[in-house]
């Protein structure tokens, strides 16, 4: 069986890479291993737009996959963009092996609340759930409850329920068996 | 798949590109991506995209414009949308009128980008729905664009296929709505160019210099406002033809330039110092008498013989009736099925009617009539009284006999009808009967007439 590792890009709460372990857990039967918390290089940060450049952590995180990794999934803190658009969530190779999720915009004190722990932990989730799915070949889902529909603000993210719809789920699952029997 | 409308970007910038495609491969689309306009436009050939994303701003090669320009002749159902910096949004409305459907300032929202595209590709949906059914229809005309039965129009189109491959000018003379442009891209298409760019300019919608810069184009810093260098219309239809519509408009100073590219095949940008060669056949249009313009000294005598070396006369649709019920009968199936009504015909008392109208407007006001008729009939066919608006026309038209009465009593009359035309305004009262207002105050007075101001 091949392992899905996590991977801290720069600071991120112990107890955010916690909830991130669960999930994963709760939804593909795989190993879960974490990998030592890593620096994000002085070239990935736009000074101009005080964002960090998606395109440079997701170069940084092919660099590092482990030989036995099923997936690499990296978290961070900071806020991540591409040159076309303002912000992201997260970003994932399609069918690939890496993924990268930030919690910058989960946090309710992004958007000027009180911190809330619960509110966090979910969306943590629900993002977790999501950029899995792309690299298990999973596209935007219609649903607007499912992990797998497109949120472009941050209400969008709180609509979803913190599980696949039942297709998304099925598909998910099929991929995983036919992929686990290929290497096998 | 869900989504099977390939989608391409083109930009310079390889992150921009990367990020941008993988962006909408999350969305189930697949993603093609170009580092120029160049090779832009090669896959646009080679694939039909539904939406291309392209660069206002690329310092090698084509610019954003001239790619999207060169997308959307090789695929006209495509949409560009143009991607430009905040400095920039001048020219992205500048490329809006080119033809682009829509352009994004980055970085922008995800949700706008998403909310765009998804709009994009519905209408997009709704669009080749109806166009499996309209295919079927235009397979029957692609080759008939121009219909008649008329021998003066068949000698012309026989002369189009002669004169295809000649590289030699042609003047189109016609009334308006004769259909100049649709003989001008038969000539085009039937030859050795037809791969190559149809470019049309309308001489009379510009000033001077706009037409100046639209045609030669112009060097960076040419004039306030001309950020970049931009090629002209003749650069870009280089190797095909240009089409100038309505030639007899354009100024002296236009004349001379254009005599100058007909006779050395080269010009100068605006604000250039380096001679720009091309080969661009040009085909002419005019609804002037230009013979006549140049006896009156308006147009240049050496620019009409070197535009005049082979010359169509296209009859009004007045002298070529038979063609009518033909013409209505395309038309009639055409606009149906683009506007999605079920007509099945034109009955005889209603084809009656056309082919008594004399057709100010010829082909154009023709259909235009039919679209109208088209879009208040209610019973499946167009009948008498769908068209019979037509008949008032030709009724009010100007039959006017002089009346047999005292001199007097006709400047009265005159000057009552110009009052009332112009709403009882003096002044435009008075300039329309040709005398200054003073006079016009007289008169009234003479005639006892009284107005409102
Ligand atoms: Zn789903
Ligand atoms: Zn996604």
């Amino acid at each position: 069986m091949k392992t899905l590792y996590l991977v801290a890009m720069g600071d991120v709460p112990k107890q955010v890479m916690e909830w991130i372990e669960h999930a994963a857990a709760e939804w593909l039967p795989v190993a879960i291993r974490r990998l030592e918390a890593r620096v994000i290089p002085e070239r990935a940060y736009d000074p101009k737009r005080k964002q960090y450049q998606s395109v440079e952590m997701m170069k940084m995180l092919a660099e590092m996959l482990p030989p036995d990794s099923c997936r690499l999934l990296g978290v961070t803190d900071v806020d991540l963009a591409i040159p076309m658009l303002s912000f992201l969530f997260g970003q994932a190779q399609v069918d690939g092996p890496v993924a990268l999720i930030s919690v910058c915009r989960l946090r309710q004190e992004f958007y000027g609340l009180r911190a809330d722990e619960d509110v966090l932990r979910s969306r943590v989730v629900k993002e977790v759930l999501h950029e899995l799915g792309h690299t298990f070949g999973l596209v935007h889902c219609d649903d607007p409850k499912c992990a797998m529909s497109l949120a472009t603000h941050i209400q969008r993210v709180d609509e979803k329920d913190e599980q696949y719809c039942a297709q998304c789920g099925l598909q998910l699952l099929k991929r995983f068996s036919s992929q686990e029997a290929e290497v096998s | 798949m869900k989504k099977n409308w390939p989608i391409l970007v083109v930009d310079d910038e390889e992150v921009m590109c990367e990020s941008m495609a993988a962006w909408l491969r999350e969305d189930g689309y697949r993603v093609d991506i170009a580092p120029n306009g160049q090779k832009g436009v090669e896959l646009a050939k080679a694939s039909d995209y539904a939406i291309c994303f392209v660069d206002l701003k690329m310092p090698e090669g084509m610019d954003g414009i001239e790619t999207m320009m060169e997308i959307r002749r090789v695929r006209p159902e495509a949409s560009v949308i143009i991607i430009t910096a905040y400095a920039t949004v001048d020219t992205a409305i500048q490329a809006m009128k080119e033809g682009a459907q829509e352009y994004i300032v980055k970085p922008c929202n995800p949700q706008e980008i998403s909310m765009l595209v998804s709009r994009i590709l519905k209408l997009k949906k709704l669009q080749s729905e109806n166009a499996i059914l309209r295919k079927k229809l235009a397979r029957q005309y692609r080759h008939h664009d121009i219909i008649t039965k008329n021998p003066r129009m068949e000698e012309i189109l026989r002369l189009t296929q002669e004169i295809a491959s000649l590289r030699s000018t042609v003047l189109i003379r016609g009334e308006s709505g004769t259909g100049k442009e649709l003989v001008a891209r038969a000539v085009h298409f039937s030859g050795n160019r037809a791969e190559k760019p149809f470019i049309v300019v309308s001489c009379a919608a510009l000033t001077e210099t706009l037409l100046e810069s639209e045609l030669f184009g112009y060097e960076r810093g040419a004039f306030t406002g001309a950020n970049a260098q931009a090629r002209g219309k003749f650069e870009l239809a280089d190797g095909g033809t240009i089409f100038l519509d309505e030639i007899g408009d354009i100024s002296p100073k236009l004349q001379g330039d254009l005599l100058r590219v007909l006779q050395e095949r080269r010009f100068y940008r605006v604000g250039g110092s380096r001679e720009v060669e091309v080969d661009a056949r040009v085909i002419a249009a005019t609804n002037k008498n230009l013979a006549e313009q140049v006896h009156q000294g308006r147009f240049r005598e050496d620019l009409y013989y070197r535009l005049n070396v082979i010359e169509i006369n296209l009859p009004p649709l007045r002298d070529r009736r038979e063609d009518i019920p033909l013409l209505a009968e395309h038309f009639v199936q055409r606009i149906s099925s683009e506007l999605g009504k079920e007509i099945s015909g034109i009955t005889a008392p209603a084809l009656k009617l056309l082919i008594a109208h004399d057709w100010p407007g010829n082909v154009r006001e023709l259909e235009n009539v039919i679209e109208r008729a088209i879009v208040t009939c209610h019973n499946g066919v167009l009948d008498e009284q769908d068209v019979s608006w037509l008949r008032h026309k030709d009724l009010t038209a100007p039959v006017w006999e002089v009346p047999d009465v005292p001199l007097e009593e006709l400047e009265r009359q005159a000057i009552v009808a110009a009052l009332e035309r112009k709403q009882g305004n003096i002044k435009e009262a008075s300039a329309a009967l040709g005398i200054d207002r003073s006079t016009l105050y007289d008169k009234l007075k003479r005639y006892e007439i009284s107005h409102r101001n």
